[in-house]
């Protein structure tokens, strides 16, 4: 290629690049400039740049949907749920990485199977169950299967494998150290940093799940964020200002979260991947 | 006397291999194994959420053979994931060559930005989407008219071609850049001496993509075909938060786990909403199964 046709060549996929970008970004973006405009404004023209209605636009959504109780009960289940998935996690990989016992390779298999499960199909045996145990409105149906997250287990396992050596375990056991304690004193702080790495998504995920909220949870005061915003139209706004201010809100966190993490996030998201 | 103690000493340590496992599978049973099953007991029975569960035999079975709502919601939630798929891991092999054989600045801050929108509530995705073009007066209709794309604004969401291929474009938006990812994972593991040797042979850089990369990764693209076929024919949240959650206009965003959770929850028939799942589980089984197989069959032949 001539030095002409090669620049032309990356100029095509500098600008295929930004499209895309373009796509990824520009709906976040008009969600934020819509977030600050009236109502009116929205309807009449294409706002482009900040507008001054923001603090009237947070108090119309204020007087019609509590947000921020959303906010605190989605945190909550969330927070939850992403320190059983870590703790039971390791907890359960620990087991699997460092024991011999009956029937290891079949119960293995069980977790790495459960991943496959199409979790859709069976809310409705998932419902009669909270029906019966008495959890509907309550937050232990999303917060305790954290106890039972096989992506954690399934990547812990490979850490634990990797990073803990058994003469380490052996060493404490001769110490006389107990089994329970070698776990939390010994294993789980070497593979914290691994956990965290995990945390994020678990965190994510729970954050945004709503078809399981949107079925065991009617009453208003305990919906969780997702099933706040999903009811916002119609149910409780005509105010577009208002409603594109929810979604900010929403939506917000994680990016800033992302902003932070992201480092992380896509260098976590391959181990387990790739192999 | 001492091989008896270190025996003895496996022993109880396997025991405590069980005692580390047991959380898992006592949550596991609990909630997930015994939903499956009672949802697979109530496909044979009617019950409508509060009295008691009568058993109706394979009725529901027979029902739902002949509902031709379920055979449209099969084919929406096909289509949609069809639509979004194809492009999706299109867009994805394209993007993963390009970071992969150019020097390209702030490749990291793309390849990020692409991820961001998975990351999003879907719920929010679905009402964002929703608001961006629902009515004449939507910011859509705004921009596409003031740029001379539409003589006059356009009632979207009155037409089924566009609201099922919305739901396409934003599954595509929300995972080409998770896919993206993941394609770039696998080919980080192909050892890139065979590029250096297939370089020397006179092969040019996309020659080298197709013939060599591609099927080095076949592995990373099987997990992600079966993965998003299992997750896409599951698809709820964004077209039950795009338009009314029935699926309109005239039912063509309307997927099987809506159809399913409106059967259940809106109209309470527990029963044949169970039996709307176990079809649907089928049907996943079986495209997991075609899908896997196609994919290795293809392997074979290739070698």
């Amino acid at each position: 290629m001539t030095k002409m046709s090669r620049r032309f060549f990356k100029g095509m996929i500098y600008a295929f690049l930004i499209f895309l970008l373009m796509l990824s970004v520009v709906p976040f973006y008009l969600v934020m400039i819509n977030a600050s405009h009236s109502s009116f404004d929205i309807v009449t023209k294409l706002n482009l740049w900040l507008g001054d209605a923001l603090a009237e636009n947070y108090r119309t959504m204020q007087t019609h949907v509590n947000i921020w109780r959303g906010f605190a009960n989605s945190l909550l289940i969330s927070a939850s749920y992403t320190l059983l998935t870590g703790y039971f996690g390791a907890f359960v990989a620990y087991g699997f990485a460092k024991f011999d016992f009956r029937g290891k390779k079949i119960l293995y298999g069980i977790v790495l199977a459960s991943m496959m499960i199409p979790s859709q199909v069976s809310i409705i045996g998932f419902y009669q169950l909270n029906l019966k145990l008495h959890l509907l409105n309550t937050y232990w149906p999303f917060i305790l299967p954290g106890i039972a997250s096989a992506s954690t287990v399934f990547f812990m396992r490979g850490i634990i494998t990797q990073s803990i050596p058994d003469s380490m375990i052996e060493a404490a056991r001769v110490e006389g150290c107990g089994e329970l304690r070698i776990f939390n004193r010994l294993v789980y702080p070497c593979v914290l940093p691994g956990i965290v790495t995990m945390c994020i998504f678990n965190f994510v995920a729970s954050w945004n799940s709503y078809i399981g909220p949107l079925i065991i949870v009617s009453d208003s005061r305990k919906y969780t964020m997702p099933v706040m915003i999903s009811m916002i139209k119609g149910l409780y706004l005509t105010n577009y200002g208002a409603m594109y201010l929810a979604i900010a809100i929403s939506v917000v966190p994680i990016i800033l979260v992302f902003c932070i993490l992201s480092k992380y996030i896509v260098n976590g998201m391959t181990v387990g991947a790739d192999k | 006397m001492r091989q008896r103690k270190g025996r003895r000493h496996t022993v109880s340590k396997s025991r405590y291999g069980y005692f580390f496992i047991a959380p898992f599978f006592i949550v596991f049973a609990i909630f997930s194994l015994y939903p499956i099953l009672y949802t697979i007991f109530l496909s044979f029975q009617s019950w409508d959420g509060l009295g008691l569960v009568n058993s109706v035999g394979v009725k529901n079975y027979e029902r739902l053979l002949k509902d031709e709502v379920f055979y449209q919601s099969l084919w929406n939630t096909f289509r949609m994931w069809m639509m979004n798929f194809i492009p999706q891991i299109l867009t994805a092999l394209v993007l993963s060559a390009v970071f992969t054989f150019h020097r390209i600045r702030g490749m990291r801050f793309f390849r990020a930005a692409f991820y961001l929108p998975n990351l999003i509530t879907a719920a929010s995705v679905g009402l964002l989407f929703n608001l961006l073009f629902d009515g004449d007066k939507s910011a859509m209709n705004h921009i596409l008219t003031k740029i001379g794309l539409l003589e006059e604004p356009f009632a979207f969401f009155n037409s089924t071609v566009f609201a099922s291929g919305l739901v396409s474009y934003i599954q595509w938006w929300m995972w080409f850049g998770y896919t993206t990812v993941i394609v770039m994972a696998g080919i980080t593991t192909v050892d890139s001496g065979i590029y250096d040797a297939a370089m020397v042979d006179g092969a040019t850089r996309t020659q080298t993509y197709v013939k060599i990369t591609l099927p080095m990764i076949r592995p990373t693209l099987i997990y992600l075909s079966i993965t998003s076929i299992i997750g896409g024919m599951q698809l709820f949240d964004v077209p039950a938060t795009l338009t009314n959650s029935l699926g309109d206009p005239r039912k063509s965003i309307l997927t099987t786990a809506m159809y399913l959770y409106n059967q259940g929850f809106r109209n309470h028939n527990y029963g044949y909403a169970s039996t709307v799942s176990a079809g649907l589980f089928v049907i996943i089984a079986i495209l997991s199964a075609l899908c896997m197989s196609a994919l290795q069959k293809k392997e074979r032949e290739g070698q």
